[in-house]
């Protein structure tokens, strides 16, 4: 009885002073609960799902409530009494600005799973700061790609008055060569479209490009379609997602979507990815998901080259990530120099699969596309 | 821009309005009958319509999920007058506002919780689906249409109802002197829960008929309780013609600034400039018309001194 609760006892220490060697705390700030929750929720999910054969991955969450100033608070809390060493998680720009230059400041990581501000990628980028998903002009500009292509001549387009909206007209316009019939910024949080697409209707434009995250895409999409409208609609992949699709419904059939990531582009990785998180979860992914994903296969990729002990060296890890055992869902993956991805970005359209509506790959928009601000970052 | 453009947008703005109207009203007779701040009032909104969405994905028949959303706001409101709002009539407002608040954040996460973090789909029926073409060439929206008579119609019952029954003389009188009208021998915790249940009632019926053609999310109601606020703040608390003419006025105003203001401003600046000055102007115009309202007749359109 004593021998055995001795050799117990050391085997217990021995696990404590193994987990202490390379544990890796990592704070997950993202939005889970109140609007856009769904966002928040999917990250976390793909993550935790990601890291979840690795036991020296401790996570810590906090629900931001999509409130910059909780965010910030969060942080704070996590940095200074959690001790963690790594941030992820915010799935908004506005928030991501709050939060991101003051964590990368007192030495600690923070990698996007979402949200690409230009000025993280430009004048106030970081060695400490890499972004998983996209710099936030990209899917725009892949989608002023697709439109030219396609014969568009003429866009009318609309995004909410606030700087990823901004981002996101200039992304499309650096890549449409068509003219612009008519450029729409609308109220942040506005649901109520009729206004907007009654001017459409009145214009000569032979096509609409929109961005409008969450709840104003769903109203837009379904009251576009509602009014009869007769023209293409495109827009990014945010407002075609897996939790989107469902409350749209056959509104969003056709219509063309840029992302660089789809439930069906074949590799294994992304493969055992969408049937991984079906089991777990009961419910199709959804890009944030794949990318909350991504953000947790790098760490576990970047915990196998170097110690988070050694900041300069955990910091090359992750930057060689892509070339020394990650593999993302999204196939081919590089870091741009100022840490954003290099990728390939795809056109997708919203199809009817088994009875439920879903995003089928159709072309590759921009291949091994980096970003606009590589130039304006000096690290 | 056309006559017919002008029009289509004006219908829009009156649209708009009503929509509004059926938010405001409520809130207005609440604050005017109990004198209670109910922040709680744009939950009854989501309540709305989220009850209609699971009632039409259950049936597949649109008026019946409206029907649902009338009822079920309505059971719920009582229950939480009954158990909860009923206390903090005699307490003052800042701790009807803390009470309220916190009901927004029990209802929204109950919600969250009994039908998830995504968004659900609710759409209209196919016979009101597309355009209609009225006289003048114009096009418009036959569901928008619709809502703006189901506007017109609640207006003129809640005229009917204030004017013409006992009830509406009980909560007329209630509005004027409440200590009086408990002396009188009336039921008054009575007509509060029915007042109240009222209000409810018309907040559902504007979600379920806004959820159609929005999206149905947690946290749908706050943005409208806000605007709606706003509109009986300048028609007169407690007024229900001034919540009319209040949300009507908004409702125009922000329609048509949205439409009218870039092109004002690319006249005199640089287009890119405009499109942004124009619409940030656009969507601060519902508050200014609040301010100088204030300015000018403190209680509002058609409060009382």
């Amino acid at each position: 009885m004593f021998k055995k609760s001795i050799s117990t006892f050391i085997l217990f220490l021995l696990t404590i002073s193994y987990a202490y060697g390379d544990k890796v705390k990592v704070g997950m700030i993202t939005t889970l609960s109140g609007g856009g929750s769904g966002l928040g929720i999917d990250i976390r999910d793909g993550f935790a799902l990601a890291v979840k054969d690795e036991p020296n991955i401790e996570i810590i969450s906090g629900d931001d409530q999509r409130k910059p100033d909780i965010a910030v608070q969060l942080a704070d809390k996590m940095i200074q009494s959690d001790k963690v060493d790594i941030i992820t998680g915010i799935v908004w720009s506005n928030l991501a600005m709050a939060v991101v230059p003051a964590v990368v400041n007192q030495g600690k990581f923070y990698l996007s799973p979402n949200a690409g501000p230009s000025l993280l990628a430009g004048k106030k980028c970081h060695k400490n700061y890499f972004n998983i998903a996209w710099q936030n002009d990209n899917l725009h500009e892949a989608a002023g790609g697709y439109a030219s292509s396609a014969g568009f001549k003429n866009s009318f387009i609309i995004a909410p008055n606030y700087p990823a909206g901004k981002d996101a007209l200039t992304g499309y316009k650096r890549y449409f060569k068509g003219s612009i019939e008519n450029e729409v910024y609308t109220k942040l949080g506005q649901t109520d479209y009729a206004a907007e697409i009654a001017k459409i209707r009145a214009s000569k434009a032979d096509s609409v490009y929109f961005f409008l995250p969450g709840g104003m895409g769903i109203a837009f999409i379904k009251q576009f379609s509602q009014a009869q409208v007769d023209l293409p609609l495109v827009g990014p992949a945010f407002s075609f997602d897996q939790g989107i699709l469902k409350a749209v419904g056959n509104a969003a059939l056709g219509v063309k979507n840029t992302s660089q990531w789809s439930k069906d582009i074949e590799n294994a990785e992304n493969k055992k990815f969408v049937e991984d998180f079906q089991s777990a979860y009961g419910r199709l992914p959804s890009l944030y998901a794949s990318q909350g994903y991504d953000t947790g296969k790098i760490i576990v990729s970047a915990m196998a080259n170097a110690s988070i002990k050694d900041i300069d060296a955990f910091r090359e890890a992750l930057k060689n990530a892509p070339t020394q055992g990650f593999k993302s869902t999204r196939g081919k993956f590089a870091f741009s120099s100022n840490h954003h991805p290099i990728q390939d970005i795809y056109v997708r359209e919203v199809v009817e699969e088994n009875g439920t509506l879903t995003n089928k790959l159709i072309s590759s928009g921009l291949v091994d596309h980096s970003n606009f601000y590589v130039d304006q970052c000096k690290m | 821009m056309s006559l017919q453009l002008f029009i289509e947008q004006l219908l829009n703005g009156i649209q708009f309005g009503f929509m509004l109207f059926l938010m405001s009203a409520g809130l207005t007779l609440i604050f005017g009958v109990m004198g209670l701040i109910n922040l709680a009032h744009g939950s009854f909104f989501m309540i709305g319509a989220f009850s209609a969405s699971f009632v039409a994905g259950l049936t597949g028949n649109f008026f019946l999920a409206i029907l649902a959303s009338l009822i079920f706001p309505a059971l719920i409101g009582i229950v939480v007058e009954f158990s909860i709002i009923r206390k903090l009539y005699e307490r003052d407002h800042l701790d009807q506002v803390l009470a309220t608040f916190a009901l927004i954040l029990i209802f929204s996460e109950a919600t969250r919780y009994i039908f998830g973090a995504f968004p659900l789909f609710l759409d209209i029926p196919n016979i009101l689906q597309g355009n209609i073409l009225l006289p003048g060439e114009i096009v418009y929206s036959k569901y928008r249409l619709i809502i703006i008579i189901i506007g017109l119609f609640i207006a003129l019952g809640l005229y009917f109802l204030i004017n013409r029954t006992l009830l509406g003389i009980q909560i007329k009188a209630g509005q004027n002197d409440r200590q009086m009208i408990r002396v009188l021998g009336i039921n008054i915790s009575r007509l509060y829960t029915i007042v109240f249940a009222m209000g409810a009632a018309l907040a559902g019926l504007a979600g379920a008929l806004i959820g159609a053609i929005q999206s149905v999310e947690v946290g749908m109601g706050e943005p409208v309780l806000i605007l709606a606020f706003v509109v009986i703040v300048i028609g007169g608390i407690g007024s229900i013609k001034g919540a009319l003419i209040g949300a009507l006025l908004i409702g125009v105003l922000d329609t048509m600034a949205r439409l009218f203001l870039p092109i004002f401003f690319e006249l005199i600046m640089e287009t890119s400039q405009a499109l942004s000055l124009g619409s940030s102007l656009a969507s601060m115009s519902a508050y200014l018309l609040m301010a100088l309202v204030l300015i000018f007749r403190p209680t509002g359109l058609f409060g009382k001194k």
